[in-house]
């Protein structure tokens, strides 16, 4: 449906080809989460991987700093319509995580769990293949606390409500479990090239 | 179950600040909404060029057929500029909500209620308001809202009238640009929950930078994190 009188500012064409549908470029590096940001103490910081309840694997931010590390540059995309080109990530693969920990990743579905009780449910297939980080730094920095410091889970293919602020781990389930904003409404998959912002997108 | 898009048509728009306007639109809801939704609308050039945005709601759930949206024009801005210079009553507009889970209140939940706004960031918290006036009157509720000048403050009679009639509300104001402004910092926040109480849920809305910097302040003066509900509008 055309909307009288609006004409819009259209992106320059290369720019338009990398914009999922329904997004607009901007230049800054908005915030979004639930509530304040947490302070987290890198002293008493622990990544675990967990089946279910039981832990599999734990890490300390100097275990985890000494992991393999890798850079990804590239384009993220929010589900409040923003996107930002050409983001400079470091941190640990999935891959990299999984070979440390000496397993091969027990079920087909994880829940990644934040500091602020935040969770966002990911496939395992959508991490594997060096498809996705936890990140340790941003633009060459450590991530600052608002841009979910000191780590964050990093899926840059999918809305970056599933890239979870102040990770502390990772919990695999045996099925698709939905997390915190899929509990509220939003897609349980969330591909910004097919717009799965909603449940039923 | 599915977030579809419909039309809405303007029924009003009217200058509710020097640079907010205020929409009316009919809409037909499948379900109705709580205080603190947002919708997201989306317009279409004759190109096929679409932009989207959200905006929260400003009226209260009881009014159901009809929000309020309250939209501050920026400098440059795609969608706000279209809202403040060419929509008009008549035209129809496309928009599908109500969205959001996590920064709403209902009456049932009780207070005290602080609440906190910079800028537009009042808008999702005047349905709060709204709501609370009509369905719990007696919940205990703090309204601190930041604004350039007075003429910036959105709903000013309103909120002026509420802070008059209604015993249990209260409204503080910061204005940050006039002679002897200031910003919301440790000392209106120390007040602020002196003259309330402890709240019980506490929700801070408006730009990336205000509700950064609020919230660490309520952090600070020792509210819980998790009574703490945040909403950013970017910025
Ligand atoms: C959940 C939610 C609810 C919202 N509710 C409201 C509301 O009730 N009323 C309202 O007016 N807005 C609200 N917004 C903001 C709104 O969605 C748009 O971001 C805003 O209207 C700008 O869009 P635009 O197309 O006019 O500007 P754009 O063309 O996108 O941007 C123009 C310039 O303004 C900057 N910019 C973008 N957004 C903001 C901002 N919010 N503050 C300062 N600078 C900005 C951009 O970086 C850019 O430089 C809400 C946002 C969210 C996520």
């Amino acid at each position: 449906m055309v909307t009288r009188g609006f004409t819009g500012r259209r992106p320059a064409r290369p720019d338009a080809e990398r914009l999922p549908p329904g997004q607009y470029l901007t230049e800054d590096f908005p915030v979004l989460q639930l509530g304040p940001t947490p302070k987290i103490d890198l002293a008493r910081w622990r990544f675990t991987l967990r089946e279910g309840a039981k832990p599999l694997k734990s890490w300390t931010w100097t275990e985890f700093e000494a992991l393999p590390r890798t850079r990804w540059k590239g384009d993220i995309h929010c589900v409040t319509k923003w996107s930002k080109f050409d983001t400079a990530w470091e941190g640990v693969t999935f891959d990299d995580l999984l070979a440390a920990a000496g397993i091969e990743a027990p079920t087909a579905y994880l829940l990644a769990e934040g500091y602020d009780d935040y969770t966002t449910n990911v496939p395992v297939a959508d991490l594997t293949g060096a498809k996705a980080m936890v990140a340790t730094r941003y633009a060459g920095e450590p991530i600052p606390p608002d841009h979910g410091g000191p780590a964050r889970l990093l899926v840059p293919h999918l809305y970056f409500w599933k890239s979870a602020k102040w990770v502390k781990g990772l919990r695999f389930t045996q099925k698709d479990e939905a997390g915190f904003w899929e509990l509220h409404g939003y897609h349980m998959y969330g591909d910004p090239w097919r717009e799965q912002r909603f449940t039923g997108d | 179950m599915p977030l579809v898009w419909q039309e809405a048509r303007i029924t009003a728009a009217v200058p509710e600040t020097p640079r907010v306007r205020r929409l009316t639109l009919a809409v037909g809801w499948g379900k109705p909404f709580r205080a603190g939704q947002h919708v997201d609308v989306r317009l279409t050039a004759p190109d096929g060029h679409q932009a989207q945005r959200s905006y929260s709601i400003a009226s209260s759930p009881t009014r159901p057929e009809t929000i309020d949206l309250l939209i501050e024009r920026l400098a440059d801005g795609e969608v706000s500029g279209f809202f403040a210079d060419v929509a008009e009553p008549g035209d129809v507009i496309e928009l599908r909500g109500p969205i959001g889970g996590a920064f709403v209140w209902d009456p049932a939940e009780g207070g005290p209620l602080l609440l906190v706004g910079g800028g537009s960031g009042v808008v999702p918290l005047l349905s709060m308001l709204r709501h609370r006036a009509e369905g719990a009157p007696d919940v205990p509720a703090l309204l601190l809202t930041s604004a350039r000048t007075p003429d910036d403050v959105i709903a000013r009679e309103e909120l002026m009238r509420r802070d008059a009639e209604e015993p249990n509300f209260q409204l503080r104001l910061v204005l940050t640009r006039v002679p002897g402004g200031r910003r919301i910092d440790a000392d209106t926040v120390r007040a602020a929950l002196a003259a309330l109480g402890t709240p019980a849920h506490t929700f801070v809305c408006g730009s990336n930078p205000f509700v950064s910097a609020a919230s660490d302040l309520l952090v600070e003066a020792g509210l819980p994190a998790r009574t703490i509900r945040t909403e950013r509008f970017g910025g």
